[in-house]
């Protein structure tokens, strides 16, 4: 029993005593409420976990599933954990690994650091308009995030592959005279993911900006300050919440990226992602495939979650 | 000072949002070459739309990520609110960390992960107890477990905000806990209802990596069709779809975008003429 619902619970229980069913109902109704999401996550979102950790300790086999059972029972009935750490230890020889989680953060890390100089000018813009062209601008910043992301990827290659629509304009003016290669190269990874969560970094950074008071910036000019000085003195740091926001928005949709490396970097790519995928489409090695998830999750998931969690707390103080 | 914006600025700006619209509008373009190839303009042509309509494999799976949307989305709509109750109205209460903990987590998890994990635990469910076999069924429980996640936080930042003095008023005059809360909070949360709806049927309709991943033979959806049609190289009649799909999205978002403008500007109305 809890002091909140306390007072409400008494009263209805006062005027619906009489039947026990009802006093119960009205006691533990609550976890009619509670139970349905919590069981329904536990099952389907934190126990596959549970699987995945199991699983990356187990051998690969020749069956289905295709992977050995930890829990075995021995010739004298006793249960047998059998915990197999050649799956871990690969993870660390095969250097593909190490390589594919270097470059995955090294790209999602640049893809946020472009989406922010871009993302930034545009979203101050925005925010300097009138309320009505504002709502406006957001609509067209938006309208990209609802249509099919897929699509959007795929309208990309239209225009940056070999007899794409870049191409062709640069070989008409002359300034190339081999059509350019970025199909298939880190370059078009780069524009993949700019292009797919730019609309992710202006949102925040336009509700920051919008906020901002106007009254400062005058104060400072009337004090003398040049408006870049007030940009750098005033708007900048007023303006940090909203860049860590769109800079998450960004790049922890980016680390994992399966999409735009498939499409757009080619067979080799080396994003963590569709490395993952062909482990466990490709090898069908289900086993090093779950021992890539979980030390994806300790060694990505884990400290995001950590500083969304810390960083939360601070702004709450 | 307050509408002058510097040219540099407005130039930017236009860029920025060209570059986001261009690719799109060059594939609507391409939809109407009569020309298979991309290079070559055959002139203008609507035989990729009218072929699309003959297609029975891309039809059969638009229908299948209809009917996978729109029950995902009832479904997360109902979990999601009763999670965004849980964690608003009851403070404390065994297993509020853990909600806490699962109802964020979706959205720092990377979906490949989260799919290969779901994965892993059907293989296992239908090893150990021969259900659920994998298909529809698997990629609408999964799905309901991200979007339950949007829904809740969508739902929850209403509900805080929502004024409980009409609710204790209700009871006050003998309704009932959950009677009270359908009559006076409910029609309050409603629009975030809605629109918590329209993102959940968006995100299960979009979703690639979940459904590949805990998909099984037979249960193909349309995004997983159209990637594996794209990943073998041009298709004109995929420019066609995708402007059908574009257009029919964009009107939508438009109307919706209207509908609630006009909404807001009514309520606003009303208030003033109640303050009189």
């Amino acid at each position: 029993m809890t002091s909140t619902a306390a007072p409400d619970e008494s009263r209805a229980e006062g005027r619906c005593a009489g039947s026990p069913a009802v006093i119960w109902l009205v006691r533990h109704g609550k976890w009619l409420i509670i139970l349905p999401p919590l069981l329904y996550l536990f099952v389907f979102f934190l126990i596959p976990f549970a699987f995945a950790l199991k699983i990356s300790f187990a051998d690969m086999a020749l069956r289905v599933p295709p992977f050995t059972d930890i829990l075995t029972a021995g010739p004298d009935s006793h249960i047998r954990l059998t915990l197999n750490l050649d799956n871990y230890k690969y993870l660390f020889h095969d250097e593909i690994y190490g390589l594919s989680y270097l470059y995955s953060l090294r790209t999602a890390f640049f893809s946020t650091v472009i989406c922010l100089l871009l993302g930034y000018p545009m979203a101050y813009a925005i925010a300097r308009t009138s309320k009505s062209t504002q709502s406006l601008l957001l609509l067209v910043i938006i309208l990209p995030f609802w249509t099919s992301f897929l699509l959007r990827v795929y309208a990309l290659e239209g225009i940056i592959r070999d007899n794409g629509l870049l191409n062709s304009a640069l070989l008409w003016l002359g300034i190339v005279h081999q059509p350019l290669r970025i199909m298939g190269t880190t370059l078009a990874v780069y524009l993949g993911i700019i292009y797919s969560y730019l609309p992710f970094m202006v949102l925040p950074l336009f509700a920051t900006l919008e906020k901002l008071d106007h009254n400062l910036l005058e104060a400072a000019a009337d004090l003398g300050s040049p408006p870049w000085r007030a940009f750098v003195d005033i708007t900048l740091p007023l303006s940090v919440p909203g860049v860590i926001a769109g800079s998450m928005l960004v790049f922890i949709p980016a680390i994992g990226e399966f999409v735009i490396p498939t499409l757009l970097g080619g067979q080799n790519n080396l994003m963590i992602g569709r490395v993952l995928w062909d482990e466990f489409f490709g090898n069908r090695d289900w086993p090093v495939a779950a021992a890539v998830s979980i030390a994806f999750l300790i060694f990505l998931v884990g400290p995001i979650a950590l500083y969304q969690h810390y960083s939360g707390k601070q702004l709450e103080s | 000072m307050e509408n002058r914006v510097s040219p540099l600025l407005i130039t930017i700006l236009c860029l920025g949002i060209a570059a986001l619209y261009l690719p799109i509008a060059v594939m609507i373009g391409y939809s109407f070459n009569a020309s298979a190839l991309v290079s070559v303009w055959g002139g203008f042509s609507t035989s990729w739309y009218a072929r699309l309509l003959h297609n029975d494999q891309i039809l059969d799976a638009a229908r299948l990520s209809l009917q996978i949307g729109v029950i995902v989305s009832t479904g997360s709509v109902v979990l999601g609110t009763l999670a965004a109750i849980a964690l608003v109205r009851f403070q404390r209460f065994g297993g509020r960390l853990l909600l806490i903990g699962m109802v964020n987590a979706p959205l720092v998890m990377p979906e490949i992960i989260t799919g290969i994990t779901q994965l892993l635990l059907f293989i296992s469910m239908l090893h150990l107890f021969g259900w659920p076999h994998r298909g529809a069924l698997t990629i609408i429980i999964a799905h309901i477990a991200f979007c339950t996640s949007y829904v809740t936080i969508t739902v929850q930042s209403r509900l805080q905000s929502a004024d409980r003095s009409l609710e204790e008023a209700a009871m006050d005059l003998g309704a009932g806990p959950v009677g009270a809360f359908i009559d006076t909070t409910l029609p309050l949360i409603a629009p975030a209802l809605a629109s918590s709806w329209l993102l959940s049927l968006t995100l299960s309709l979009d979703d690639l990596v979940i459904s590949s991943l805990v998909s099984g033979p037979g249960a193909s959806t349309l995004p997983m069709v159209i990637f594996s049609k794209v990943k073998l190289g041009v298709s004109p009649d995929i420019n066609a779809l995708a402007t059908l799909i574009i257009c029919l999205v964009g009107a939508c978002v438009i109307f919706a975008g209207t509908l609630m403008r006009r909404a807001e500007r009514q309520r606003l109305q009303d208030t003033q003429l109640a303050e009189r």
